[in-house]
């Protein structure tokens, strides 16, 4: 009700920005499901296209609706930006896929990216990361660095992508400690600074000394600052909020995607594909190691190394948490299993809620 | 262990607390402003912004309240001078107040925040258990007891505290008797937007010392919630902000300890559930209920001229 209601505010405020007439070859448009002060998800988002912004200069034109709730009114939302000639059309969360599709059939002429989703068409392409290349490596890096052996994670909802991301981060703590611990606390919700607070505190006295999250705000880290524990950064590079707490961030880096793609939209050579890239393509960076012994961020540098290479961190033997094999000794899981994963690995402190 | 519950479970309440008990205190006068959680936000994004720019976080609390209040005095305008509908005003406000303090905000993202110090006694802060919980805490915390006690002395036991009640219970006999029902509104609803703006600041300075957009997250909602919860007794506020913020960080506990295995969405709604339960039980006697409940809440005043 709220974020509908400013999505109307802002909607207004662009109807009335964008009636000057330009003279852009291309005009992209982008569509958000926070705010894009939120510091995290839609933040990066928004970062990717001021990245298209400053490389296109005056022959492409952007515009924005940010908070615009996912389900029914996103497909306004999407509508309106097709009819008001926007070329392609970015949005940026899982829950507008069917909207997105929905209008893409009306406007043949214009080109449509989905974020996470997985439905494509003539005009829709989908594009997503691999945040779980950099789960792997803080997980070995908390390994090394926990002296209680216990990682707090703070965990929004039991999707897929969440899951993933927690079970890359114990296998890669595994991969150094085989008896490390894991607890999780589901806050369900993306963005609740003070919910996050609370939890991290609360593992951190449990004696979890490496908290990580996969919500959106930085009041977690700036929690592990504050009682002497470390943690990562999730989305942006959370360092300011955490000197001596951060040992790395794990970054999405929309901007070089954006870039190409509105490239490709230019040159009239833009087709619809699934694009799932990670580390390697800089899609997903790694902020630098800092507050950690030299032999440890050299670990992580190898580490990130060999991703880049090609190496998929979800690779056997990996067994899942009740006693099934998920993966044979050194046969890597298909992009689907991953993609869908709804399964722990052995090792997690957690029962997955269904 | 049950000293780290229990000091975190003091932050969760406090600001609840302090947003609560300024609501009370309006709808005591017969307004109903639902703009709680817009007036905390703004206190937040100013009270950071201030004690951003100056270094100073009591100086930022000040600006904060004073953020409230002006925010209260926009509806407090609208709904007594103008008569304006008070439902879809305090709606309004909560919009206008989550948008502007967008706006204002946005050169503040991703900027480390200052945090109001915590108050250290020699000797008393050093005993243990007792020292951390009741003798190390920021002002802020101090202020929410402060002002629970001064709104349950004022109401009940001052002549100005019984004008307060007669306007809310009864406008046209207040009225009657020489009172200014539109100037003790007016006052009242002052006073409500300066808690929710220090609560707001106790959110950016003491809770989460940071400013992202929409950062309270609900919490203006809570605390109007807590006011019917209370049913108008601001003792009660109290009990049931520290219910909330004990049952949602028990919560969290419980799902970090191995022992525990309750699914985490149930565990998730329980303080909402214990709020429906402690209402059902509350208004179960009717006759209490009643006497409490302002009678003209909500039901705008217009003099005779």
């Amino acid at each position: 009700m709220k974020s509908l209601l400013k999505a109307t505010v802002a909607a207004f405020a662009l109807v009335a920005a964008g009636s000057a007439a330009s003279a852009a070859d291309v005009k992209a448009c982008f569509i958000y499901v926070g705010p894009i002060g939120d510091f995290g998800w839609s933040y990066q988002h928004d970062q990717g296209r001021l990245a298209v912004e400053a490389e296109f200069g005056d022959k492409v034109e952007t515009a924005y609706l940010e908070s615009v709730p996912e389900g029914p009114d996103a497909e306004r939302a999407i509508e309106r930006f097709a009819r008001e000639g926007c070329n392609i059309i970015f949005t940026t969360s899982f829950g507008y896929m069917n909207q997105t599709l929905k209008v893409a059939k009306k406007f043949p002429d214009v080109k449509f990216e989905h974020a996470t989703g997985y439905k494509t068409a003539d005009n829709v392409a989908t594009y997503n990361s691999k945040f779980h290349q950099g789960r792997y490596i803080i997980g070995q890096i908390a390994a090394k660095q926990s002296k209680t052996g216990v990682a707090g994670y703070i965990a929004s909802f039991p999707i897929p992508e969440v899951v993933a991301g927690i079970n890359a981060f114990l296998l890669g703590a595994q991969s150094v400690n085989p008896d490390f611990k894991l607890k999780v606390v589901w806050v369900n919700t993306w963005f609740d600074p003070g919910k996050e607070a609370d939890a991290a505190k609360a593992l951190v006295d449990q004696g979890a000394d490496i908290i990580t999250q996969h919500t959106d705000s930085t009041a977690p880290l700036q929690v592990a600052q504050e009682r002497g524990v470390h943690g990562f950064g999730q989305a942006s590079d959370m360092i300011n909020f955490a000197k001596d707490a951060q040992y790395t961030a794990i970054i999405d880096d929309w901007a070089p995607y954006y870039v190409e793609r509105v490239q490709e939209v230019l040159d009239g050579t833009w087709k619809s594909e699934s694009t799932w890239d990670g580390l390697a393509e800089g899609h997903v960076v790694m902020a630098p190691y800092t507050n950690l012994p030299e032999d440890v961020a050299e670990m992580a540098e190898a580490t990130e190394a060999k991703i880049k290479g090609g190496w998929e961190p979800f690779t056997g033997p990996i067994t899942k948490q009740d006693g099934s094999v998920a993966a044979e000794d050194g046969v890597p899981l298909d992009d689907g299993a991953i993609l869908g994963m709804n399964w722990y690995v052995q090792g997690v402190d957690d029962k997955l809620p269904q | 262990m049950f000293e780290a519950v229990l000091l975190t479970v003091i932050t969760a309440a406090t600001p609840l607390l302090i947003a609560a008990v300024g609501e009370l205190v309006v709808e005591r006068s017969g307004v109903l402003n639902l703009g709680v959680e817009g007036m905390m936000i703004m206190g937040a994004v100013v009270g950071f912004a201030v004690a951003n720019q100056t270094g100073s976080g009591t100086l930022g609390v000040v600006a904060a309240i004073a953020a409230g209040m002006a925010m209260s005095a926009l509806f407090g305008f609208l709904v007594l001078f103008l008569v304006a509908n008070q439902v879809a005003t305090g709606l309004a406000l909560t919009i206008l107040g989550i948008g502007f303090s967008g706006l204002i905000g946005e050169a503040f993202i991703g900027v480390p925040g200052l945090r109001i110090p915590s108050l250290y006694i020699p000797g008393l802060s050093d005993i243990p258990f007792i020292g951390p919980v009741f003798f190390q805490q920021d002002a802020i915390v101090y202020l929410g007891f402060a002002l629970v006690a001064g709104v349950a002395y004022t109401l009940f036991r001052t002549r100005l505290g019984l004008v307060l009640r007669a306007v809310g219970d009864n406008h046209a006999s207040a009225h009657a008797l020489g009172y200014s029902v539109i100037k003790v509104r007016f006052l009242a609803v002052l006073f409500g937007g300066a808690c929710a703006g220090l609560a707001g600041a106790y959110m950016s300075l003491a809770y989460t010392p940071q400013w992202v957009e929409n950062m309270t997250a609900g919490r203006g909602w809570i605390a109007l919630a807590l006011v019917v919860f209370s049913s108008w007794l601001p003792l009660r506020v109290v009990a049931g902000a520290y219910l909330f913020g004990a049952v949602s960080v028990l919560n969290l506990h419980a799902q970090a300890h191995e022992m525990v295995n309750i699914p985490s969405q149930l565990l998730s709604s329980l303080p909402y559930l214990a709020t429906i339960l402690v209402l059902v039980l509350i208004s179960a006697n009717r006759r209490l209920t009643l006497v409490n409940t302002p009678a003209c809440l909500g039901k705008p005043f217009v003099p005779d001229r």
